[in-house]
């Protein structure tokens, strides 16, 4: 008898981020970076030519990065390989997804090559992540056929401010949900233009349907461990680590910290002789923010 | 995103909307999910509804008085990274030797055996090599080759028949969901074959230590992410 084999369906896409689950994921430039990862106990890497903080300074258009660097890093770790495309550019997704790829982040970092319409995700066969700064942004994404969600905050700031804002305006609009009747619920679908049964959901089991991982900004165990703390999934740490001045100290302290996020005997120890941090900025001095990309 | 309840609390929830069926399975044996990273929680959930109690183990305080320990799906590198990390790796090793159950999903397939194949060169993973068998990581391939299938697994059925001459009674199949699989490439001949698909062993179980009967289960594909709770309460038998 022939069994009848499903490949690509949304539960092995949101499946492989449940398997990411209580973990780091790091921004990594170049194979030797993800090597550094893998070995700090990353779950997975996000691989691109310039992290955040780079395209923040140097400014410009930033694309996806180079195929023959992607493959690098793939040959490299045995963890999966993430890699990011412009907000609606389904090329780039076509792309990535013929590498093999594990994961696409469709990132608001990257400069928008769609001011209208997201890609549409539900056509790939490889599962995306999308940064949300609300619940109506997160459950679009969902609806296009995101796996998995993550915050935007503001990346490349080393400042968690924004991360923290977009976690706690997820949860507060998740919480107001709770309980709520028929008219409210289509009233709230049509306000986010998501189909009811998607608000159903989020009323019902007072969270998303996918996993969901803070990012943008993070910059220590401390940071990570708030953000966990706060009920994420897990954590995306992209200039943090490689921006530092001991990267693999770093790393490995913030893995830990995603580990131990409520035991602050282990916080403390981790957050000793770190080293310096990243070159942090302030979000009121930016001319550029990348959060308010594609909503 | 999890909510505001705690995972324990959450379980408990879901536990009390199921509670006709705690009577199923043996009465609240207390069996540990390993809290380090991956589908723990999934793991917790399914146990809770087979009627068992879940102590997440983060530290080597949680292993006291568990029968049995679930090792879920997630990275293997960083699993065993954080085991040797925390000095849990020993105690948890010592815990199998004296007969504690642990079952092993995909991640944790992996951590439990004897052989490792196809690190890409990666970091070794020190396994606890508890069951003879060969696994080799992601040996489907990358993400786009994840699957979905229906497996026989006649261990699931009841043994009818009588003594000398058992066998199973034909079951539903049980929907595997493999991710970014590992591949069991063979077992020594102590280990008893459960599941195959396409000539490919893909849940087996084996004794180790001053276990009276087999207390080590492996699986490549996840249990813990359909509604299915069979392989569960097959655990729990097993621990209990």
């Amino acid at each position: 008898m022939i069994k009848k084999v499903l490949k690509n369906t949304p539960k092995l896409k949101s499946g492989l981020a449940q398997m990411l689950k209580g973990g780091v994921i790091m921004d990594v430039t170049n194979a030797k970076q993800a090597k550094i990862a893998e070995q700090a106990g990353a779950v997975a890497v996000m691989a691109l030519e310039r992290v955040p903080s780079d395209i923040r300074a140097q400014g410009g258009v930033a694309r996806m990065s180079d195929p023959k660097m992607i493959k690098e890093i793939m040959k490299t770790v045995s963890i999966p390989v993430m890699a990011k495309v412009r907000i609606g550019h389904f090329v780039e997704a076509q792309i990535l997804e013929a590498l093999g790829v594990d994961y696409i982040d469709e990132s608001e970092v990257l400069t928008p090559a769609d001011e209208q319409y997201h890609v549409d995700k539900s056509k790939f066969k490889v599962p995306f992540v999308c940064g949300c700064r609300n619940l109506g942004e997160a459950l679009r994404r969902i609806n296009e056929g995101a796996a998995m969600i993550r915050t935007k905050g503001e990346a490349g700031t080393g400042n968690v401010v924004e991360a923290v804002r977009h976690v706690r305006a997820v949860k507060d609009e998740i919480a107001f949900l709770k309980g709520a009747g028929k008219e409210l619920i289509a009233e709230k679908a049509k306000e986010m233009r998501v189909p009811i049964a998607l608000v159903e959901y989020v009323s019902k089991n007072q969270k998303l349907p996918v996993v969901n991982f803070a990012a943008g900004g993070l910059a220590t165990p401390a940071d990570a461990a708030m953000m966990m703390q706060m009920g994420c999934d897990g954590v995306f740490v992209g200039s943090g680590i490689f921006k530092s001045s001991d990267p693999l100290k770093r790393a490995k302290a913030i893995v830990e910290a995603v580990l131990h996020f409520n035991d602050a005997n282990v916080l403390a120890r981790v957050s000793e002789g770190l080293g310096e941090p990243m070159k942090s900025l302030e979000i009121s001095k930016l001319t550029d923010l990348y959060a308010k990309r594609g909503n | 995103m999890r909510n505001a309840e705690t995972k324990t609390q959450k379980s408990k929830l879901k536990a009390q909307n199921h509670s006709s069926k705690v009577k199923a399975v043996g009465r609240k044996v207390k069996i540990g999910v390993l809290d380090i990273q991956g589908s723990v929680e999934e793991h917790a959930m399914m146990l809770e509804e087979c009627g068992a109690e879940v102590v997440f183990v983060k530290t080597v305080r949680d292993l006291e008085n568990i029968r049995g320990l679930i090792i879920p799906g997630g990275e293997s590198t960083h699993i065993s990274m954080m085991l040797k990390r925390g000095g849990l790796f020993d105690t948890i090793k010592k815990k199998i030797k004296s007969g504690m159950a642990v079952y092993g999903t995909c991640a944790g397939a992996i951590l439990l055996a004897k052989k490792i194949l196809g690190d890409n060169g990666s970091i070794g993973v020190k396994s606890f090599n508890v069951i003879d068998a060969e696994i080799e990581r992601n040996a489907y391939g990358r993400q786009t080759d994840s699957f979905e299938v229906d497996v026989e697994i006649p261990v699931l059925g009841e043994k009818v028949g009588y003594k000398g001459n058992v066998t199973r009674k034909k079951v539903r199949d049980f929907p595997a969901i493999f991710i970014r699989a590992p591949k069991i490439k063979s077992v020594g001949k102590n280990v008893e074959i459960l599941a195959k698909y396409k000539n490919e062993i893909v849940m087996a179980e084996g004794k180790f230590g001053n276990a009276q009967k087999n207390n080590i289960l492996i699986s490549t594909f996840h249990p813990e992410l359909t509604n299915d709770i069979r392989v569960h309460e097959y655990f729990i038998k097993m621990a209990a």
